[in-house]
């Protein structure tokens, strides 16, 4: 019994990592309709960046402050350079771009920043705590307070302040959005930069965890599975899918990893959401669409 | 009256013509592409560069294990350019070499292979280094075929050690099996004696591929030899998250665990590993798992965490004071980072480099000072012999064993030392651990007989040949 | 006077036009007789063996997920799982069916590669856009875990790969590299030769209706979840086949990490560049995406004598390549076929602009 629930608290914990991931995708997809593949390039720009700052000497909050305009820089020139030439295309097209938008941000980090594995310590010790019987590791604990403090003011944002309306606007209709004189320019460059400051925020907390480069963009893989069970436009559901997929993924490695020979977290996550997906299409908290000729 | 609005007007072209007009052409395009890129991409003869070798050098500075390879390549290429400078080549031959990259990606290794194998600019190529277990799969008959040895230290195909059915693969210094006899050779010196590992727990974490898997083979034999208990458990590709296997891991309570792992499972493994309170000091690494760039991202972690050296970390030796006189310090590195300088992949380039000089060396001893083919190669590896004295003339002492390669050995030392990370550098904890070569070499027998059965290859007679 | 005929089955609903002539393109049996003929007899090794098969399997592939990308607009990121289903069901097919000649293998792999096609677009009946391209993830995560995980796929090799098995057609060896040119080029023509008519057929227009608007083509009458089912199932036939002649013609061995998520992104990106939806689109973009990187590389030895980092090149190999695939999507969705067309166009009413 111990060890089921070791293993599900442990999922759930390791799954708030997977959350923060995904709500940068949702973010990006509620206000403009994109799914971002280049999200897991960001994380890993972002990383980079960070570390490489901080290794230069510069202290730990003003290279956070220095990151976060170079994202912000860098949602500028995205909007710019590749969503403004293809706005009104199909869903597929724009994943396409996004597509080639991760090779461009992978390209540039490994190049400007170097190939080699960076450590990063968030000064978070990785030691275990004993409730009771049970373990449970303090930097997943960290981490999902993150996340949750991440969500609280994400809810803020877009519940008080004229901006975070203005984007329910922009993901509700966007047409209405517009005839309302909302600058949509302006929204998704505000949009595509939160999600950078979401992704650096992720990308710190991934790196710590294992070390900053390359393959830290593949956890983007991750992402879609819990995006496809909560949905792609809601952060509410990123969080209820990123604990779905983690315990999920956990127990069945636990449990019936050993009858087929373990290994099996690359395509269980996938399986579990294509489940989902036939019961209900649009995720858990997504919004149906309806086709229409 | 001719009512057809369309009479007399140019008609439009039918979707169906336009492709097919469209095809002509672009077959028409692709075919003078082809005559274009012919002349554009034909390796061009320019005048035969006399005395010198050549060396492709299928390299992997970007993607995931970038961290490996650039110090790696960087070892090796120093190590050329002190031979080309220092002591003007070998035998006065020179060493010219030629990198692609390949992101340590199969397809484009055997890409590289092809494209170099015939030499450049009429310097012939005597070897090729695959530096990829996969890669060496993917080339074995090729380089057969072709007649190119394919050199790939403590890596490749296990049971190409036997040189007899395998002449042209050299899984140099330590084969996958013979690592795992080492591992279990430290345990049982660590445990006072071979005695005391019955009924003890060693656990294998593995990376979940053709690589993690090699050494499942030997474990089994050796765990029935002295009566340990063999528990493997796998990390899928690329390892991020590994809780569900180390928890697994406590729930065991082994004695041992060995780390075969490659890449960014190695520090989330000993992360995880300490996040779920497995005592650090009890965990080896294989050679693969054990450089800076697996125990840095771990942190402290890492600390007391051991593995297996067949090539060693540090930059004392002597060729490192030599190298730091005429390359380092005169800013012909390949390094961009000097502190790699020492490092252990640095030092696998090294030492890589410096058995293929001495193979080249030995071959020029019976062919004449001049560049070499791969046949000519290979009989310079298989009479490989490097002894205490040419170690500590070549300033490899201490970084290299002894080493002596023959026909149906193409390992040679099956030795490695294991060293341990003390939070700052790698220190050398053992000397050389031998590995169990009585007990493996049946295993392997047996592996290359059924491989030269399935491709219908006689093996040759090592004992005839000299 | 003009001479109208009407023409029976006609595609579009428009007033009869002048006679059509259906006639095989002028430049095609010069194109084939150079192929066949004059390029194994000029060719040295390296240009058969690392530039002509990698680009003629590469169109192969391009051309399967055309066919269901393209034409009938169901997006795929799963290429290479099709394609190694192929690989290891031809190895699995001439290790344990003692004589079976290479040909059949071929097409037995491909069958079931088609097969498990079949299952993994059973799903498309309900899931449409990126839903299903999540499906196609899945499938290609899935396939690559099974053929890395359970031996008996790779007849328990220690290193998990497979090993071309002897290539010879009725008693002729194909090892030699022009051998395996002539295989390879003689799949691909003959596979081309079918897809083209495929395309012209009814299906093809059916899997071009479903494409525009799915909802629609099933009101005028399509059955369209068949005909999706199909599209998949044809189109992993292509992939195995592909996948085969990339494991055991080009490199002569493969592993499950052969087939990774970036080949199946590699052949998304030939299909995007060269033009969806047009069959000579995918050998232009598999010879873009063949020959740009050694090209890039012959270039940057040249133009720096070899100063510049071999991974510094590959980086800006990976910027050109995603600069590339963004520039397309705004400039020229229908790809460097269309671009190629315009320019003929132009070249053809230049200097008469007016």
């Amino acid at each position: 019994m111990n060890f089921f629930l070791e293993t599900l608290i442990g999922g759930l914990l390791a799954g708030t990592l997977y959350s923060l991931v995904a709500i940068g995708f949702v973010l990006i997809y509620k206000a403009s309709g994109v799914f971002n593949f280049a999200q897991g390039a960001m994380l890993l720009f972002a990383a980079l960046t960070f570390v490489s700052l901080h290794e230069q000497g510069l202290p730990f909050a003003l290279a956070l402050a220095l990151t976060v305009l170079v994202m912000i820089v860098g949602a500028l020139l995205i909007e710019r350079l590749v969503l403004r030439p293809l706005v009104n295309r199909s869903q597929i097209t724009l994943f396409m771009a996004t597509l080639g938008l991760s090779f461009i941000i992978e390209g540039l980090a490994q190049g400007l920043m170097g190939a080699q594995v960076r450590a990063l310590d968030l000064g978070i010790e990785d030691v275990p705590l004993f409730v009771g019987e049970i373990m449970i590791s303090q930097f997943d604990l960290v981490a999902s307070g993150v996340s949750a403090l991440l969500v609280v003011v994400l809810a803020l944002l877009f519940n008080k302040t004229r901006i975070g309306v203005a984007l329910r606007a922009v993901a509700d209709d966007t047409r209405a959005a517009l005839s309302l004189g909302i600058n949509l320019n302006r929204i998704w460059q505000i949009v595509w930069a939160v999600a950078g400051v979401v992704g650096l925020v992720a990308g710190l907390l991934w790196g710590a965890r294992q070390g900053v480069q390359f393959s830290l963009s593949l956890v983007v893989l991750k992402a879609l599975p819990v995006l496809i069970i909560g949905g792609f436009t809601s952060i509410g559901g990123a969080i209820v899918g990123g604990l779905i997929v983690g315990a999920a993924e956990n127990l069945a490695e636990a449990y019936i990893g050993p009858l087929i020979g373990g290994g099996i977290t690359p395509w269980f996550a996938y399986f579990l959401a294509l489940i989902f997906l036939y019961i209900r299409p649009a995720g858990l908290f997504g919004d149906r669409a309806i086709e229409r000729v | 009256m001719n009512l057809d609005p369309t009479a007399g007007k140019e008609v439009s072209n039918t979707p169906q013509e336009v492709q097919t007009m469209r095809k002509t052409l672009h077959k028409h395009l692709l075919a003078s592409l082809f005559v274009l890129g012919a002349q554009a991409l034909s390796p061009v003869v320019t005048q035969a560069a006399d005395n010198q070798q050549f060396i492709p050098m299928a390299t992997y500075r970007v993607g995931a294990y970038a961290s490996s390879g650039i110090p790696w390549w960087a070892g090796e290429i120093d190590y050329f350019r002190y031979i080309n400078e220092v002591e003007g080549g070998i035998n006065g031959v020179k060493l010219v070499w030629q990198e692609c990259e390949t992101e340590w990606n199969v397809d484009r290794i055997v890409e590289c292979y092809e494209r170099y194998k015939d030499g450049k600019d009429g310097a012939p190529t005597a070897f090729f280094f695959t530096h990829s277990t996969p890669g060496s799969y993917a080339l074995m008959e090729k380089g057969a075929a072709d007649r190119i040895p394919l050199i790939d230290g403590a890596g490749g195909r296990t049971e190409s050690t036997d040189g007899s059915v395998f002449p042209y693969a050299f899984p140099l210094l330590l084969n996958y099996y013979g690592q795992a006899s080492v591992g279990i050779n430290y345990i049982a010196e660590r445990e006072g004696g071979f005695d005391k590992l019955k009924g003890k727990k060693i656990v294998t974490v593995y990376h979940d591929s053709a690589y993690g898997r090699e050494t499942q083979a030997p474990m089994k034999l050796l765990a029935e030899k002295y009566g340990f208990e063999n528990i493997q458990i796998p990390v899928a590709d690329p390892g991020n998250e590994q809780s569900a296997q180390w928890r697994q891991v406590r729930q065991i309570k082994p004695d041992w665990v060995f780390l075969r792992t490659w890449g960014v499972s190695t520090p989330v493994g000993i992360k995880t590993a300490a996040r779920f309170g497995i005592p650090v000091e009890r965990i080896i690494g294989d050679v693969w798992a054990g450089s800076e760039a697996d125990v840095i991202p771990a942190g402290t972690a890492a600390k007391g965490y051991q593995a297996l050296a067949p090539f060693p970390g540090g930059d004392g030796f002597e060729i490192h004071q030599r190298l730091r006189q005429h390359i380092l310090d005169a800013g012909k590195s390949d390094l961009k980072d000097k502190s790699y300088f020492g490092k252990v992949y640095y030092n696998i380039g090294l030492i890589n480099a410096a058995i293929a000089v001495e193979a080249l060396r030995t071959a020029q001893g019976k062919f004449g000072n001049r560049p070499l083919n791969g046949e000519e190669a290979r009989w310079g590896f298989e009479h490989l012999d490097i002894d205490a004295a040419r170690l500590k003339a070549s300033g490899f002492e201490g970084l290299l064993p002894p080493l002596q390669l023959s026909c149906s050995d193409h390992e040679g030392g099956g030795a490695a030392r294991v060293q341990q990370w003390d939070g700052e550098k790698w220190v050398l904890v053992t000397d050389w651990i031998q590995a169990d070569r009585a007990t493996l070499r049946p295993l392997i027998e047996a592996k290359s007989a059924a491989y030269a059965k399935e491709k219908g290859i006689t093996p040759r007679d090592c004992a005839r040949e000299q | 006077m003009t001479v109208t005929v009407s023409r029976l089955g006609a595609v579009f609903d428009e007033a009869p036009l002048t006679l059509v002539r259906r006639s095989w393109p002028v430049g095609l049996p010069l194109l084939l007789l150079v192929a066949f003929v004059v390029l194994p007899w000029l060719g040295n090794d390296y240009w058969l063996n690392a530039i002509l098969i990698p680009f003629l399997v590469l169109s192969l592939a391009g051309l399967g997920l055309n066919l269901l990308t393209g034409y009938t607009g169901q997006t795929s990121v799963g290429a290479a799982g099709f394609m190694a289903v192929g690989a290891f069901a031809t190895y699995g097919l001439l290790l344990r069916v003692p004589g079976l000649p290479l040909p059949l293998a071929l097409i037995g792999g491909g069958l079931i590669a088609g097969a498990v096609g079949l299952l993994f677009g059973i799903p498309s009946s309900r899931i449409k856009g990126f839903y299903l391209m999540v499906t196609t993830l899945a499938a290609q995560f899935f396939l690559e875990w099974v053929f890395a995980k359970f031996p008996w796929f790779y007849n328990h090799a220690s290193s998990g790969t497979i090993s071309a098995p002897r290539l010879e057609l009725f008693g002729y060896s194909l090892a030699s590299p022009v051998g395996r040119y002539l295989l390879t080029l003689s799949c691909v023509v003959l596979l081309t030769w079918v897809a083209v008519n495929l395309v012209r057929s009814q299906v093809g227009r059916n899997w071009m209706a479903i494409r525009d608007m799915d909802t629609a083509a099933s009101v005028i009458g399509i059955p369209v979840e068949r005909y999706k089912r199909l599209a998949f199932a044809v189109s992993s036939f292509y992939l195995g086949i592909a996948g085969a002649l990339w494991a055991f013609a080009y490199l002569g061995t493969a592993s499950a990490g052969s087939f990774d998520i970036n080949r199946s992104f590699q052949i998304l990106f030939i299909i995007i560049i060269g033009g969806m939806g047009s069959i000579a689109g995918n050998f232009i973009g598999a010879a873009f995406i063949s020959l740009t990187p050694i090209l890039l590389s012959h270039a940057g030895q040249w133009l720096f004598d070899g100063n510049v980092d071999a991974g510094q090149l590959q980086n800006l190999q990976k910027i050109l390549f995603g600069s590339l695939i963004i520039w397309f999507l705004i400039k020229e969705p229908e790809g460097l076929v269309r671009l190629l067309a315009d320019l003929r166009e132009r070249i053809r009413v230049w200097p008469l602009r007016f």
